[in-house]
C-alpha cells in the first residue's frame, strides 16, 4: 500500500487551515510520526544511510567547498533517488507525498550545507516546474532533474527587494516578434548558483508583471557572481547573477505572465514546511551531540550527564523536540490529506489542487518554519553550551551545527514575515467566514462576561488537566484577538507588534495541541507513552506561561481605564495556574534522553 | 545460478540496550532493528555473483511477522524474493537455526550457493553457516574476503583471512560461503527499488512445513550482565600513588 493510500484509509479528517484554533484538542485524528508507514520508514533509513556515509564522512571537504564536491555529491543522492521524490512519475520521478520529502529532509539537515543545497534543487527549484510547468516544459526538464543530471535553483532574492519580494526590479521586455523576452537586472543570494543548470528567475514583464522564467545557464548574458562568505552553511553555494539582455523564449515563462507571486509564495509554503520539519531533524542531531558529549565528559568524578542542571537542558531540548515533531508531521500530514481528497474529487491531478492543498495550510507552515528554526536556535545553543569550552572549537560538530542553525530564521521568509502573515491569514480568513472565528470569539467573550470559563468535554480521561489547559489556551487567544480586532479593526494590521504577540499565542497554541493529540493518540501502555506524556506536560506548562504574557500585553495595548480592568477579570477566570513539579518531571524526560544517548524516541 | 542468502535482523548496534529484569535476553522494547551488517556483505556478494553469471538471489529469514520490513530492506537492496520461515526469536539457537537454513535449502531446488554472513553482531557466535553445512554435507569457505565463481567448472575460490596471512580455497559447488566484512562494500538500496521491493515475494512457512523435527533448544541463556559502569578519570599526585592505585585498586600490575 503507498503512503499517499494509507494516509487516505486512516481515519484522519480532513480540517480547513487553522481549525486548530477552534477543535477541542484529540476531536480529530492527527498524522504523527507513529502513523509512518513502513515504506516511509524505509526511505528515511536510506537517507540517514546516505547521510551518515557519504556526506558527513566529508563535511570538512564540503565546508572548504571543495570543486566540484557538492556538485557529485547531489548526483550520488540522485542515483540514489532522493531527488526523485516529488516528481510525477511520469517524467521519472517517484512522486511520493510530503510527509516522505520531508522525512528525508529531517535525516540530512544534520549536513545543513549539504540538505539546503538538496533542498533548494528539489524544493524551490524544481517543484514550480512540477506544478506550474506546461507539459513541454516538464518533459525537458524534470527527467533530468530527477536524476541530478541537471541542478535547479530559485532567483527572487534582489539587492533592493528581500522580504519585499514583489518589488523585484529585474526587467523583462517582450521582444518585437514576440518569441522571446529580454531579460536584465540583479539577483542575489542564490542558492546553488554556483553549479546549478537550470534557473527559476522572476522578474517584471514590461515593469509591472511579476512572470517567472525558466532561464538556462549557458544563455549569452546570463552571468554568476562570485561565491559568498557566509556565517553557516558555508559547503553551499550562494551566488549573485547578473543578467545582461537575456533573451530567454517565450516558451519559458512559467505560469502565466503577471502571476509570478502565484509561483513565488505557493512554493515557499512548501519549502517554510520543510524547513521546519528539517530544523527539527537538526535540532535532534544537536541534542545526539550533546547527550554524546555529555556522556563521556567527567568533571569532579562526574560525567556531565549526572548534573542537574545539564539534564535540565537535555530534558528541555526534548520537550521542544517532541512538539516539534508532533505539529510538523501533523501539518505535512494535513497537507497530503487536503491533496489526496482533491485528487480524489478531480479526474486528474491538477495543479490547482496542490496549491489549494498548499495555501488552505498558509497558517500551519508559517508557524512549522518559525516554530522549527526557533527551536533548533535553543537547541543546538544549549547543545554547544552544554560542550563548555570544546563547544567553541571548530574541532567539534556542534560549533557547524550552532553557526548553520542560523539561516533558518532568515530564509523563506524571515520569522517576522512568517508571524505577521500566519496571524494576518487567521484574521483574514475569520473576517471572510472561512474559518468560524468571529462565532468563537464571541462564544469566549460572552461566557466569560458572564462570570465562567467556557466549558470543556474532555477527550476520554488521559490528561485531563492538559487537555484543560489547552482549551484554556485557545479562550484566551480567542479573547485577545477579538480585544484586539474591536480596538482596532481593519488598521490592525499596522499593529505589527500586537500581531506579533497573536502570532506567538498561535505558535504555542498549535504545539500545545499538536503534542497532547499526539500524546492521546498513542497507545497507553505503549513504550513511547510515558515519555510522550511528560513532553507534553512540560511543552503545555510552558506554552501557557508564554500564552498568557503576551495576551496581557495586548489587552493593555488595546485597552485602558476600565475597560482594562474588566478585561483582565474576565482573563483571570481562564488565568488557572496548576502547580506540578516542573524539574521532576523533566528529569524523567532527562534520563530518557540519557538512557537513549540522544532523541529517545 | 541461483543463490541463497541467509538474512538476519540484529537491534541496531549504535544503540544503548537494556537487559530484561530476569537478565536472560536484551530488552527489545522500543530498540530499533537493522540488517545484521555481515548479512549485508553477503548479499552484496550474491547480487555481484548474479550480475556477472545471472540467475536468482533469494533471502532466507528466520522470524515472526515483524521482520518483514527488514527483509524489504534486502529486497530493495535488489534480491529477487524471499522465504520468512515463521518463529519466534527465543525459540531459537544456532543448531536449529541451521537445521532450518538446511531445510529450506532442501525445499528450494538447484541451489548452487548458500552465503551467510560470518556471525550477528547480536550473539556473535559464528556457529550457524558451519553447522547447515555440515547439515548439508556441503563444502564451506568461511570468513570470505573474495569470492570468484567459474560455472563450467561448478567451482568457486574463496580467499579467507586467516591469523597471520590469507588462505585461498577451492570449493565444489553448491557449496556454504560465509562473509567477512572485507568481502565488499554494501551497496545502497535505491529509492524506486524500495517501492519495488514492496511488490516482490516473500514466501511464508513455519517449522511444520519444513518438517523439521528436532526443534529442541542445544542452548540455555543463563544469564546476561552489562559491563561494568565506566568510572570518571582521576588525577594522582604522584608516580608512587599511581603505582600504588594500578597494584591494589586496578590490579593491572
Amino acid at each position: 500500500m503507498s503512503s499517499r493510500e494509507a494516509m487516505l484509509q486512516k481515519d484522519f479528517v480532513v480540517r480547513e487551515g487553522g481549525s486548530f484554533l477552534f477543535d477541542r484538542a484529540g476531536e480529530h485524528r492527527i498524522f504523527t510520526p507513529e502513523d509512518l508507514t513502513d515504506e516511509q520508514r524505509h526511505i528515511r533509513n536510506a537517507a540517514r544511510q546516505f547521510a551518515d556515509r557519504s556526506v558527513l564522512p566529508r563535511i570538512d571537504a564540503i565546508e572548504g567547498k571543495e570543486p566540484g564536491l557538492m556538485r557529485a555529491l547531489l548526483e550520488e543522492a540522485g542515483e540514489l533517488g532522493l531527488l526523485m521524490l516529488d516528481i510525477p512519475e511520469k517524467y521519472g520521478g517517484l512522486e511520493q507525498d510530503k510527509t516522505t520529502t520531508m522525512l528525508v529532509t529531517e535525516t540530512l539537515t544534520r549536513c545543513a550545507s549539504f540538505a539546503v543545497s538538496l533542498g533548494a534543487h528539489v524544493g524551490i527549484g524544481s517543484l514550480p516546474l512540477v506544478y506550474f510547468g506546461t507539459v513541454a516544459q516538464k518533459e525537458r526538464y524534470l527527467p533530468r532533474l530527477a536524476t541530478g543530471e541537471w541542478i535547479a535553483a530559485y532567483a527572487l532574492t534582489e539587492p533592493g527587494s528581500g522580504s519585499d519580494a514583489l518589488a523585484a526590479k529585474t526587467r523583462a521586455e517582450l521582444a518585437d516578434d514576440g518569441t522571446h523576452y529580454v531579460l536584465n537586472g540583479s539577483k542575489q543570494w542564490i542558492t546553488n548558483a554556483g553549479f546549478a543548470d537550470l534557473f527559476v528567475v522572476f522578474a517584471q514583464v514590461a515593469g509591472e508583471h511579476f512572470t517567472a522564467f525558466l532561464v538556462e545557464r549557458d544563455t549569452p548574458g546570463f552571468e554568476v557572481g562570485p561565491e559568498e562568505h557566509k556565517h553557516g552553511i558555508k559547503g553551499s553555494s550562494t551566488c549573485p547573477l547578473v543578467l545582461t539582455d537575456v533573451a530567454v523564449p517565450a516558451a519559458n515563462v512559467l505560469g502565466e505572465v503577471g502571476k509570478g507571486h502565484r509561483i513565488a509564495f505557493n512554493i515557499l509554503n512548501v519549502g517554510r514546511a520543510r524547513l521546519g520539519t528539517g530544523s527539527i531533524g537538526a535540532a535532534k542531531y544537536a541534542l545526539r551531540l550533546a547527550a554524546g558529549y555529555a556522556a563521556e565528559r567527567a568533571q569532579f568524578g562526574r560525567t556531565l550527564d549526572q548534573f542537574g542542571l545539564i539534564r535540565a537542558k537535555l530534558g528541555d531540548m526534548a520537550v521542544r523536540i517532541f512538539a516539534g515533531d508532533a505539529l510538523g508531521y501533523r501539518t505535512a500530514g494535513l497537507i497530503d490529506k487536503k491533496y489526496a481528497a482533491l485528487e480524489a474529487l478531480s479526474p486528474g491531478p491538477d495543479d490547482d489542487d496542490f496549491q489549494n492543498a498548499v495555501e488552505e495550510f498558509t497558517i500551519e507552515a508559517s508557524i512549522l518554519k518559525v516554530y522549527g528554526s526557533e527551536a533548533l536556535d535553543t537547541a543546538s545553543d544549549e547543545a554547544l553550551q552544554i560542550h563548555g569550552g570544546y563547544g567553541y572549537m571548530a574541532e567539534y560538530a556542534i560549533e557547524r551545527v550552532c553557526r548553520d542553525a542560523r539561516i533558518n530564521r532568515i530564509f523563506e521568509g524571515t520569522n517576522e514575515i512568517n508571524r505577521l502573515l500566519l496571524a494576518g491569514t487567521l484574521l483574514k480568513r475569520g473576517m471572510k467566514q472561512r474559518v468560524p472565528l468571529m462565532k468563537a470569539m464571541q462564544a469566549v467573550g460572552k461566557a466569560l462576561a458572564g462570570g465562567a470559563a467556557p466549558a470543556l468535554d474532555p477527550a476520554g480521561d488521559r490528561l485531563v488537566p492538559e487537555q484543560e489547559q489547552v482549551h484554556r489556551m485557545k479562550c484566551a487567544a480567542l479573547y485577545a484577538t477579538q480585544q484586539a480586532v474591536s480596538r482596532w479593526m481593519l488598521q490592525i494590521e499596522d499593529q505589527q507588534e500586537v500581531l506579533g504577540a497573536l502570532a506567538d499565542v498561535l505558535i504555542d497554541v498549535y504545539g500545545a495541541d499538536s503534542a497532547l493529540a499526539r500524546t492521546l493518540q498513542l497507545p497507553a501502555d505503549g513504550p513511547a507513552a510515558a515519555f510522550a506524556a511528560d513532553a507534553t506536560t512540560l511543552f503545555i506548562e510552558g506554552a501557557r506561561d508564554r500564552v498568557f504574557t503576551r495576551v496581557k500585553q495586548v489587552l493593555c495595548a488595546a485597552l485602558s481605564g476600565d475597560k482594562r480592568d474588566r478585561a483582565f477579570a474576565e482573563l483571570a477566570l481562564l488565568d488557572h495556574w496548576r502547580p506540578i513539579d516542573v524539574f521532576a518531571v523533566r528529569e524523567r524526560v532527562a534520563a530518557a534522553v540519557v538512557a537513549a544517548g540522544g532523541w529517545p524516541l | 545460478m541461483k543463490i541463497l542468502v541467509a538474512f538476519k535482523r540484529v537491534i541496531d548496534p549504535d544503540a544503548r540496550i537494556k537487559l530484561t529484569a530476569d537478565k536472560t535476553a536484551v530488552d527489545t522494547e522500543s530498540v530499533e532493528y537493522k540488517a545484521n551488517p555481515f548479512c549485508e556483505n553477503a548479499l552484496e556478494e550474491a547480487l555481484r555473483l548474479k550480475e556477472e553469471h545471472d540467475g536468482e538471489v533469494v533471502l532466507v529469514s528466520l522470524g515472526g511477522e515483524d521482520i518483514t520490513q527488514t527483509i524489504r530492506a534486502g529486497l530493495a537492496m535488489g534480491a529477487d524474493r524471499a522465504v520468512r520461515v515463521e518463529i519466534e526469536d527465543k525459540a531459537l539457537d544456532s543448531d536449529l537455526a541451521a537445521r532450518i537454513f538446511a531445510a529450506v535449502y532442501k525445499e528450494e531446488e538447484d541451489v548452487d550457493l548458500f552465503i551467510f554472513g560470518k556471525q550477528a553482531v547480536d550473539g556473535d557466535n559464528n556457529q550457524v553457516g558451519q553447522l547447515t553445512a555440515q547439515y548439508l554435507g556441503l563444502p564451506q569457505a568461511c570468513f570470505a574476503s573474495e569470492v570468484e565463481v567459474d560455472e563450467d567448472a561448478g567451482e568457486a575460490t574463496v580467499t579467507r583471512e586467516v591469523d597471520g596471512g590469507l588462505e585461498t580455497l577451492a570449493v565444489k559447488l553448491p557449496a556454504v560461503i560465509t562473509a567477512d566484512l572485507r568481502l565488499n562494500t554494501p551497496r545502497y538500496a535505491k529509492l524506486p527499488d524500495i517501492m519495488k521491493a514492496r511488490k516482490k515475494e516473500i514466501e511464508e512457512l513455519d517449522l511444520d512445513d519444513l518438517e523439521i523435527e528436532d526443534t529442541a533448544l542445544k542452548i540455555e541463556v543463563v544469564s546476561l550482565e552489562e559491563p561494568p559502569k565506566r568510572k570518571g578519570g582521576e588525577i594522582v599526585g604522584s608516580v608512587d600513588a599511581l603505582v600504588e592505585k594500578l597494584k591494589n585498586e586496578a590490579r593491572a600490575l
